[in-house]
């Protein structure tokens, strides 16, 4: 039997989450190449329509909004591709979901090894 | 025969890469990380292992969504890494050896492990990283590889109990692999980490440190976790134990802790080494006493 279990602030990256955001986590998977970054950076928008995103996810990218993306379906290791283009690194995108300023996330990652 | 001299545990979180390419091991955010692998360096300079077979996951550089083996051998003569999005400096490839390769999936698949075979395979930072770590100069790398993906990032994952069954199998597999070779075992990733979600930046070293031990002394106690209870436990990326887990698998003889190192933070994870000998000889010994 298949288990189910909600894990507070945890998105789960299931079945309906990849189908969800499999569009946006294709495009997300072209920017292996720099010529994809690179096409990404000249014209976003029709960048995002040639991989065929949802407006949500459109609206996401938009944002530069990484807890958008991730309700709109995406994967975070996909994601991590893009927010890489907008410079953005992991404590960036972690700042951005918790609320907190990057300054009080990384103090909060220090104070876990307390 | 072959023999598996032990496994290691290690971290393979991206910002490595870019510490090394910039020389920062010594920076005092880096040097309590770095400095944990002097105890690897000088056991793997003793042990001298000719082959390693690495468990660890893919992160959408060889495998995307739109076929994801929950668990993908490596087949080929030699394993490339790419361009993964991000700017981590690029590896030089890595030698195969296709006649163990096909060893092991020979016997995995006569064992019930019916893995996705690979003749090409783009290795990414999950694999680049801790032999980077192991053996800091890459032209003294003396081992080849075997890759062994493990489905951590798309739901459902596989068990805990499955993966330390497959590294079971993989290590019977091993020794019985006729060329007189030394393997080590590796399983990258982790520890505790949560990239994702409101509870991002999640680090749980209790946990953590309950892992390294029961690594060493009793596995099945973590296979009694289901996947999602890990995701709970350490995070969605600090699933990425299950690599080690199979890792752990694969030591099949009498196995004693070496060498660990455990820091907090490196990025948003909470950075682990276990280094674990493996005594095949003693269990041998173990069977002929009992038969």
């Amino acid at each position: 039997m298949m288990e189910h279990r909600q894990i507070p602030g945890t998105p789960l990256f299931d079945g309906e989450a990849a189908q969800k955001g499999y569009a946006l986590n294709k495009m997300c998977f072209s920017f292996n190449s720099a010529d994809n970054r690179a096409e990404f950076l000249r014209d976003e928008q029709a960048y995002c329509a040639k991989f065929g995103l949802t407006p949500q996810q459109c609206q996401a990218v938009a944002h530069r909004n990484v807890g958008e993306m991730i309700e709109a379906g995406g994967n975070v290791y996909y994601l991590a591709k893009l927010a890489g283009i907008f410079g953005l690194n992991v404590q960036d995108i972690g700042a951005q979901q918790t609320g907190m300023s990057v300054q009080d996330f990384k103090a909060k990652l220090q104070a876990a090894g307390r | 025969m072959a023999r598996i001299i032990g496994g290691i545990g290690t971290t393979h979180v991206p910002s490595i890469s870019n510490a090394i390419a910039k020389g920062l091991q010594r920076d005092p955010y880096w040097a309590p990380f770095f400095g944990g692998f002097d105890g690897a360096h000088s056991w793997l300079a003793q042990e001298k292992p000719d082959v390693v077979v690495v468990f660890y996951n893919d992160h959408g550089l060889n495998f995307f969504l739109d076929k994801i083996p929950t668990f993908a051998v490596g087949a080929a003569s030699e394993y490339r890494h790419a361009d993964e999005g991000w700017g981590l400096p690029i590896s030089q490839p890595y030698p195969g050896d296709p006649q163990l390769s096909w060893h092991l999936i020979d016997s995995l698949v006569a064992d019930e492990f019916d893995v996705t075979m690979c003749q090409e395979m783009l290795v990414d930072h999950a694999f680049t990283i801790p032999l980077a770590l192991l053996w800091p100069e890459p032209n003294a790398r003396p081992v080849r590889t075997v890759p062994i993906a493990i489905n951590t990032v798309q739901h459902p994952l596989p068990s805990p109990a499955r993966c330390l069954k497959l590294g079971r199998s993989v290590g019977r597999a091993i020794e019985s692999f006729e060329q007189d070779l030394k393997v080590l075992i590796l399983g990258t990733g982790g520890l505790s980490h949560q990239l994702d979600g409101a509870r991002a930046g999640f680090i749980n070293k209790d946990f953590d440190l309950m892992c390294m031990e029961k690594l060493a002394s009793d596995p099945d106690a973590l296979a009694r976790y289901s996947s999602l209870q890990i995701v709970e436990a350490a995070g969605s990326q600090g699933v990425e134990l299950l690599n080690w887990i199979a890792m752990r698998g694969a030591l099949t003889g009498e196995v004693a802790k070496v060498h660990g190192n455990y820091h907090i933070p490196i990025s948003n994870t909470a950075s682990a080494l276990l280094v674990l000998s493996n005594q095949a000889e003693a269990l041998e010994t173990t069977y002929r006493k009992a038969s």
